[in-house]
């Protein structure tokens, strides 16, 4: 099974970081917005795309393409996103690939979901929140745990 | 040597600005910046707007305190590096970031041993002051508690049909560019 995983640079790759052991057995390829980084598991090279604020679409396109290219290479199984809204979009277009996806919304988000997690709702097969009362105040939403 | 870092999105010039004057003030020449996209050049620190991810990660390791806006990615370090963090939240009404999450977070992290919150300048700096007795919290594992790996694991591997968008695709492809999804059968 090939699974991508996606993580800006920063909180949600570390986030991510700590949870590569539940990918243990499957292959493994990690996406972010950062050069010189380390795969938490497996040999495929962290591959970078363009970092994007959710505040313009314009401003997507370069992660889109990147995003677009790593697809058509890679054609994953399964996707998964700690965060932030280049995972978002990693997940819309993995729909459009026909691939499972997950949103992991990252343990900052304590109060509300992140307006990325709220976006991805109709194309996250599964969105998990760190925060058992999110996932009580929303059925839509899982909790598993927290990362720490 | 003392660390300060804002993240790469945002710059967070009231954080780098007190504590640049806090170490003209105090003469002091070993603390480094990661300062973010900003214009404001630090005086007394070292700094730099970016650098790759694993030569940041080697300062922090190397570091005896951090002090950070409140991320999350900062705080987790941290703790598994075993280093005392001093935090201040953005302040998302003076345009510091999009939203007041910073603050959420040190509501559900500020009260954690070696987690100092400071929520203004003022607070900041009064822990700068004694930033040499600072203690960090007890190094934490790094990786995520086993019943959350576990249930993800679960999820993650198990079973299922290709959906029909994913048959469809590569019935028209005809996998001329696509990796052959039987390899991976078992």
């Amino acid at each position: 099974m090939r699974v991508l995983l996606v993580a800006s640079a920063g909180g949600h790759w570390i986030e991510l970081h700590r949870l590569r052991a539940a990918f243990v057995g499957a292959d493994c390829q990690f996406v972010s917005t950062s050069k010189g980084m380390t795969p938490p598991l497996g040999d495929r090279e962290v591959l970078e795309i363009a970092d994007t604020a959710r505040d313009s679409a314009l401003a997507m396109a370069p992660t889109l393409l990147g995003l677009l290219r790593i697809f058509r290479a890679f054609d994953p199984h399964l996707v998964v996103s700690t965060g932030a809204a280049p995972g978002a979009l990693a997940l819309v277009i993995a729909k459009m690939f026909g691939a499972r996806t997950i949103w992991i919304d990252s343990i900052a988000n304590s109060e509300t979901l992140s307006l990325s997690g709220r976006l991805v709702r109709p194309v996250a097969d599964l969105r998990i929140t760190q925060w058992q009362h999110l996932a009580d105040e929303n059925g839509s939403l899982h909790y598993l745990g927290q990362i720490l | 040597m003392i660390l300060i870092s804002v993240g790469t999105q945002l710059p967070f010039d009231r954080l780098i600005r007190a504590v640049d004057r806090w170490a003209v003030d105090h003469a002091r020449t070993d603390v480094i910046a990661q300062v973010g996209p900003t214009r404001y050049r630090p005086v007394a620190m070292k700094s730099f707007s970016h650098v790759a991810y694993d030569v940041f990660r080697e300062l922090q390791k190397d570091c005896t305190v951090m002090v950070c806006h409140a991320g999350m990615g900062s705080i987790i370090t941290a703790m598994e590096f075993g280093k005392p963090i001093i935090v201040m939240p953005r302040n998302h009404k003076l345009g510091e970031h999009r939203n007041g999450h910073q603050f959420a977070t040190l509501r559900q992290f500020g009260n954690r041993p070696g987690i100092y919150p400071a929520e203004t300048e003022v607070e900041l700096l009064a822990l700068l002051e004694r930033v040499d007795e600072l203690t960090a919290y007890p190094t934490l594992n790094t990786i995520a508690s086993d019943a959350f790996v576990e249930r993800l694991a679960e999820i993650v591997h198990r079973p299922s049909k290709p959906s029909k968008v994913r048959q469809l695709r590569h019935f028209f492809m005809k996998k001329r560019d696509v990796v052959a999804d039987e390899v991976d059968a078992g």
